[in-house]
């Protein structure tokens, strides 16, 4: 039994050791949001924040993980409760088929938590790892500025705010 | 979304019998005839023109659209509730969509070619205002008062003295199962409340919190998982597998084969995987396919035997040409490249096979996988849950046949099948490579005199249709032949789509050589032959122009009689701040290109601004601008989403991709191996320029901006480097190699 | 009273005199400055050889700064004394070298000396060029004065006193410099000839893989014994080359022109960028450089096999394994690198790795930590990298089980200090270097669109 603490919950998972967090996630916890876009850490859709990182959870495996904070997208907001990245991606519109959606927000979500200021280069260089074939880069760049000109001026919930640590 | 949706058409009509629905069975295009001779109908209303099949009310108000087609990504169910709630004058978030299902829809055949809009979204357009209309009428019948007096607000017909009668109320005794009419009282657009507004996506909000939203987020009781163990290559036979070892695996369930198919089914997901490997490796295979040598497609291209037609001949022989020009086009195969691998889930139970798929026809899918199995259709239903992106015929039919085929060997469990990455690549149809040869010469007048055009290609569907199109149906045991390939027939056209130039020429010939092998598998990719066929076209045009020592904007519009083109090519232009004899940035160049698709579809042109750096050969689209027509315009965001991303998608297309094999093995089956567009290359802006035009037809929009995008691009680089580049993709390697020449 | 004025007289001359030595030994003339040759003035072909030098130089690697434009300069280079940030050397009039004669140019290649008469530090590796011909020289300055002028100012040095005062570099050529250091050899070929030309000049391959002194100078005694670039370690690539499977001249050849080997792996690190410039080399000079290091490398006195090192590290006298390390292989890293795929898209078997098998674990720890990035656009390896995934103790755990299960080489120490400093060297590498132009390729699909 592995103990995994994700979205600010202890859950006591029966996988084993070398199982991705990608299934770990999808599978005993039926979370939605991290996908499975090729498995082999080459294209982003998988990622999650591990302790303030964000890490591809497809080539993570349990064992890394066991007593680590998860966060996944489903941890920082709600569609009644959104959090800042979420609110600036539906405002933005930035999705087309959405797939590669959750993981470009989570490994944003990352970036601004520790850099709330970043430029358009530093945010291009973050999200290098991450692929979109739909062609909605534009408007997942604008969305990223637009969290964080939101960060920037509201508030965290209490909530919030402890899931993201 | 976790349980299959169920509806029971016979609650509909409270108190009614029986409902009967006229759905026509299979069929691939809306060209086809229906069963009753209707009315002179837009196409889906003509292959379905029962009313109910595209509007459902309850009797306590639940009002529901229908669609045969299938929300990709492109924003459909969100347009289609807007036409609904525009035409039914009921607030937009008072209706849903229920989109492709074979057991609630009509058939519409395949989400393809553009035509949701034009087919669903007209169909769903009409019978809305017709629904209306009926509505009007009963309340009229009921209230003893005239029509006119009447009128619709917020799901209720409202009477001059405030008498109110609510839809679900005035749906009774079968009314709206009356046929379609060729006259519909459409509204007038200038009142429209949500039709033209960007009303914000619907299917959003869940994706951004981690709602289900896709057919990989489906978990159904007692769901197991299953992996395949595809071939090394195409043709290729399974000789010996010793299951024994992989079956004692932990969560192993069963392992199936048959024939050259093999799969293992497990508990969990990971297990699945697992033993997916462990298969691979005790699966021993004879290899037989010989692929053609990557680097000499056009020249195999060119000498395998074709069928040849002359889709254009034009002649006038007092113009006469002075100066001609020749050049040959060619593109590679390239991938759909789906960010999310296909997926699917089948259950098999009490003798009926349920299907849940990203597969872009439902209907056609059922039907093939009907007759791979060998089972009436009307046994199989087949229910359309979104996938990631497709953008055509990748491998979502196929791994609904391998789920299917799988869950008829374990009754009862609901199966899941995912590809994994390397399978998807390897193992999708791809956009088939193609040639173009243009010849073309100019009066003494700097117009185009003479114009001889060229195409050599596969056919671009390879769509079930036939079993023998899955890859299930080709690998069992009893395998099923591949159909024969067709050709798409013009004015839609396959290799041919947009082969035959919108620009008015005295003398013109278009030849259409179309190759009937497939060395390579290849079936529909976004746009079809359009891209290169326009690429072609564009990039010559610009050749041309440069012949004449015209300005490519101008040059284009001397040739141009069609008013809405003319409009297009002058506001993307505009917006571009295009200015003839303009000299860009060193080491930047500014091109432009134009095409209507299908020559009846969209509008569409893009200027662009490339910069190539002279040392490394590398390309990097600056910025684009883009003008497009689409008829009446239900989301503008909507379609400006879709130009963007069509720009931004052949921007990958034309700078980077191409599918790479050795002589037995497709090898470009990753990312690693397969590249494409990733942020540092994305430009510093798109700006989209839309032209509505209020109460015109719908003109399908999903696929305008491939070609234009990609001859624009070229023409830039042209425009930086001074030279033409004519084959894709246009390569960091080729640029830098025709810069040093 | 008339010694005590010829004590003084001495005294000062002395002072005079050894002032004199003094200003001799540091000061240079400036070279008077020129309006810039316009590019046509130029040979193509003078132009197109200039091309290949500055490849093989490897000139674009230092100075371009990533998110800069080529050869504008910006490179912040890390060294013992502080960083040292790669000059303009586009043909700029204000900024770079536009007003830079041949002759000036030259200097700089011979003595290290730029136009205004000012020391260069040796980062710029003159000690090496130096012995660049004068008819290559011409060549390069072709190619660099041809060119797009970027104005880019050069950013200040970040260097501890008393290095920032640039006569202390004339204290240090005097005891380092040596010029014509490289002759030919009558008893070997011409093509050794021509690699050891290009080995100790142009190419500078010294200048990394030779490990340096107090003052930063190469240590000749101890030549490609191995050193350092940007915090990666530079193998040694003598008889002390830690490669599992010896090198030989056709894997050199084959690596330096691909840039990966299936019995070596992918060349990572500042070493990309060095077989990406080679890339765009004539294949005879790459074959000429393979031929004289295959001789610098010498052979092993027992050479293993591939199939050797293979089985080898298989049977595993396996000492004490990490237990979480191994773990942590099996579950996060063995899915790639015993897949069977072959570079540079498959992981390679790591008993074949010399970033496991050298005495420096830095590569190794960078590799895990970043992974392999892809070049844009270009079939390219591409490997996560686990750093946000893996603690400092995580990490060392696998490298210790690493080294045990795939060496036979002794224990690194003090891992987690490597580990944390790589962390923040490899942060601010990735930020700064501008990455290679093109990937290592697989030789099949290398010339294919």
């Amino acid at each position: 039994m592995t103990t995994l603490k994700v979205n600010g919950q202890e859950h006591q998972i029966a996988a084993e050791g070398d199982t991705p967090l990608l299934y770990v996630l999808r599978d005993e916890l039926k979370l939605n949001a991290a996908k499975f876009g090729c498995g082999l850490g080459q294209c982003g859709a998988c990622t999650v924040i591990v302790d303030g990182k964000a890490v591809l959870s497809c080539v993570t495996p349990l064992l890394l993980v066991e007593g680590k904070q998860v966060t996944t997208l489903e941890g920082l907001g709600t569609v009644q409760a959104p959090a800042p990245i979420q609110r600036a991606f539906m405002e933005e519109q930035a999705a087309q088929c959405g797939y590669c959606i959750a993981g470009m927000m989570m490994r944003a979500q990352a970036l601004l938590q520790r850099n709330s200021k970043p430029t358009d280069a530093e945010i291009r260089g973050e999200l290098a790892l991450h692929l979109c074939r739909c062609g909605t880069h534009t408007r997942i760049l604008r969305a990223v500025r637009r969290a964080a000109h939101l960060m920037d001026t509201a508030e965290l919930s209490p909530a919030n705010q402890e899931s993201v640590r | 979304m976790n349980a299959p949706i169920i509806l029971d058409r016979r609650r509909v009509l409270a108190g009614s019998g029986a409902l009967i629905v006229s759905f026509s069975l299979g069929g691939a295009f809306a060209q086809e005839k229906p069963a009753a001779p209707a009315p002179n109908l837009p196409p889906s209303l003509k292959t379905a023109p029962f009313l109910d099949s595209w509007i459902r009310i309850d009797a306590n108000g639940t009002i529901t659209a229908f669609t045969g087609k299938a929300e990709l990504g492109q924003g459909f169910k969100t347009a289609f509730q807007q036409i609904a709630a525009e035409q039914l004058d009921v607030p937009f978030a008072s209706l849903q969509v229920v989109t492709a299902d074979t057991a609630l829809t009509a058939n519409e055949g395949y989400t393809s070619g553009s035509h949701s809009m034009q087919d669903s979204g007209t169909a769903i357009l009409h019978a809305a205002a017709q629904v209306r209309a009926l509505l009007l009428g009963e309340a009229a019948k009921r209230l003893e008062l005239p029509v006119e007096t009447l009128r619709t607000e917020n799901g209720a017909v409202i009477a001059a003295d405030g008498r109110r009668l609510g839809y679900g109320e005035l749906v009774a005794n079968d009314v709206l199962h009356l046929q379609a009419q060729p006259d519909s009282p459409l509204k007038d657009p200038a009142t429209f409340k949500v039709m033209g507004e960007s009303v914000p996506r619907v299917d959003i909000p869940a994706k951004v919190t981690g709602g289900a939203a896709y057919v990989q987020d489906m978990r159904l009781p007692g769901m197991v998982h299953a992996r395949l163990v595809r071939p090394p290559s195409y043709g290729a036979q399974l000789i010996e597998c010793d299951v024994a070892a992989v079956e004692t695996m932990p969560g192993v369930v069963k392992v199936v084969r048959d024939g050259n198919f093999l799969a293992v089914v497990a508990t969990r997901e990971f297990q699945a995987i697992k033993a997916m490997d462990a298969l691979a490796g005790v699966a021993k295979w004879q290899e037989n396919a010989q692929l053609p040598k990557q680097d000499e497609l056009p020249s195999m291209l060119m000498a395998m035997p074709s069928r040849d037609s002359i889709i254009l001949q034009k002649s006038d022989p007092k113009v006469v040409g002075q100066k001609a020009i020749e050049a040959t086009y060619t593109r590679p195969y390239q991938s759909h490249g789906s960010i999310g691998p296909s997926c699917a889930v089948a259950q098999f139970a009490d003798g009926k096979m349920t299907v849940w798929s990203h597969t872009q026809g439902v209907y056609p899918d059922r039907q093939a996988i009907a007759e791979m199995l060998r089972m009436p259709p009307a046994d199989v239903r087949v229910i359309h849950v979104e996938g990631s992106g497709c953008y055509g015929h990748n491998g979502a039919d196929d791994a609904a046949a391998d789920a299917a085929l799988i869950a008829r060997a374990l009754p009862d469990s609901p199966v899941r099948v995912q590809w994994m990455r390397e399978q998807e690549h390897a193992w999708e149809p791809f956009g088939p490579a193609m040639v173009t040869k243009l010849k073309a010469s100019l009066d003494g007048h700097g117009k185009v005199a003479d114009w001889h055009f060229e195409v050599w290609s596969n056919t671009h569907s390879m769509r079930p249709g036939g079993a023998g199109c899955l890859l299930a149906a080709q690998h069992m045991a009893q395998a099923m032949p591949v159909p024969p390939a067709k050709p798409i027939p013009l004015p839609e056209g396959g290799g041919d789509r947009n082969a035959i130039p919108i620009y008015s020429f005295p003398n013109a010939q278009v030849v259409h050589h179309f190759i009937p092998d497939m060395p390579v598998r290849i079936s529909a990719m976004r746009a079809l032959g359009a891209y290169h066929n326009v690429f072609s076209i564009e990039s010559f045009m610009d050749e041309l122009a440069a012949l004449a020592g015209r300005d490519p904007v101008e040059f284009r519009l001397k040739h141009l009689d069609d008013a809405r083109g003319r409009d297009v090519i002058a506001k993307a232009a505009e917006g571009f701040g295009w200015l003839r004899g303009q000299t860009p940035p060193r080491d930047r160049g500014f091109g432009f290109a134009f095409a209507r698709y299908k020559n009846l579809a969209a509008y569409c042109a893009v200027a662009s601004e490339v910069e190539v750096n002279r040392e490394t050969g590398r390309a990097r689209l600056v910025r684009a601008v883009a003008a497009v027509d689409s008829g009446q315009v239900v989301n503008p965001d909507g379609l400006i989403n879709q130009i963007e991303g069509a720009i931004l998608q052949s921007t990958s297309w034309t700078l980077y991709e191409s599918v790479s094999f050795d002589d037995k093995r497709i090898t470009s089956i990753d990312w690693q191996t397969y590249p494409i567009l990733r942020f540092d290359a994305v430009p510093d802006s798109i700006h989209v320029h839309i032209i509505n035009r209020p109460g015109l037809p719908f003109l399908g929009s999903g696929e305008t901006g491939q070609g234009p995008a990609a001859a624009s691009i070229a023409n830039a680089i042209a425009n930086a480097t001074g030279k033409r580049l004519r084959d894709l993709p246009l390569s960091r390697k080729r640029i830098k190699d025709a810069i040093d020449a | 009273m008339a010694r005590s004025h010829i004590i003084g007289g001495v005294v000062a001359a002395l002072v005079v005199a050894g002032a004199a030595a003094a200003v001799a030994l540091v000061w240079r003339p400036a070279i008077t400055a020129i309006d810039p040759p316009p590019p046509q003035s130029f040979e193509p072909a003078l132009v197109k050889r200039g091309r290949e030098l500055a490849a093989l130089g490897n000139c674009n690697d230092c100075h371009t700064v990533r998110g800069g434009k080529n050869f504008a300069g910006g490179l912040p280079v890390p060294t013992p004394f502080g960083a040292i940030f790669s000059t303009n050397i586009t043909p700029d009039p204000e900024t770079g070298i536009g007003r830079w004669p041949e002759e000036a140019f030259r200097r700089a290649m011979r003595t290290g000396v730029d136009r205004e008469g000012r020391h260069l530090y040796p980062t710029f590796p003159y000690d090496h060029f130096t012995n660049v011909t004068g008819e290559d020289d011409r060549a390069l300055y072709a190619y660099l004065m041809t060119r797009e002028p970027i104005v880019a100012a050069a950013r200040p040095n970040e260097l501890r006193f008393p290095f920032d005062q640039r006569f202390v570099v004339a204290g240090w050529k005097l005891l380092f410099l040596r010029r014509d250091t490289y002759h030919p050899d009558p008893t070997k070929s011409a093509e050794w000839n021509r690699g050891a030309y290009l080995v100790e000049g142009l190419a500078h391959c010294g200048a990394c893989h030779t490990p340096r002194n107090a003052l930063g100078a190469e240590r000749a005694q101890a030549a490609f014994s191995g050193g350092e670039a940007d915090d990666w370690n530079a193998y040694a690539i003598n008889t002390k080359s830690p490669a599992p499977v010896a090198w030989n001249a056709d894997a050199l050849e084959f690596y330096l022109r691909n840039g990966w080997h299936p019995d070596h792996g992918t060349a990572r690190g500042p070493m990309a960028e060095v077989v990406s410039n080679l890339a765009a080399v004539p294949a005879s000079d790459v074959h000429a450089i393979a031929v004289y290091m295959a001789d610098v490398f010498g052979a092993p006195a027992t050479p293993r096999s591939r199939e050797a090192v293979v089985a080898q590290a298989k049977s595993g006298a396996a000492r004490e394994a990490d237990p979480q390390g191994a773990a942590i292989y099996t579950a996060t890293c063995a899915a790639c690198h015993e897949s069977g795929r072959q570079p540079p898209y498959g992981g390679i078997n790591l008993a074949l790795s010399s970033a496991l098998s050298a005495p420096d674990p830095r590569n190794l720890v960078n590799i895990v930590l970043a992974g392999v990035r892809p070049v844009a656009g270009e079939r390219s390896p591409i490997m996560p990298g686990f750093g946000a995934s893996m603690g400092d103790q995580q990490i060392a755990s696998l490298v210790n089980y690493l080294r045990s299960r795939f060496t036979r080489e002794p224990v690194w120490r003090d891992l987690e200090t490597v580990i944390q400093d790589a962390r923040r060297t490899q942060t601010a590498y990735l930020r700064t270097s501008a990455g290679p132009t093109s990937a290592p390729a697989d030789a099949m699909q290398k010339d294919k669109p």
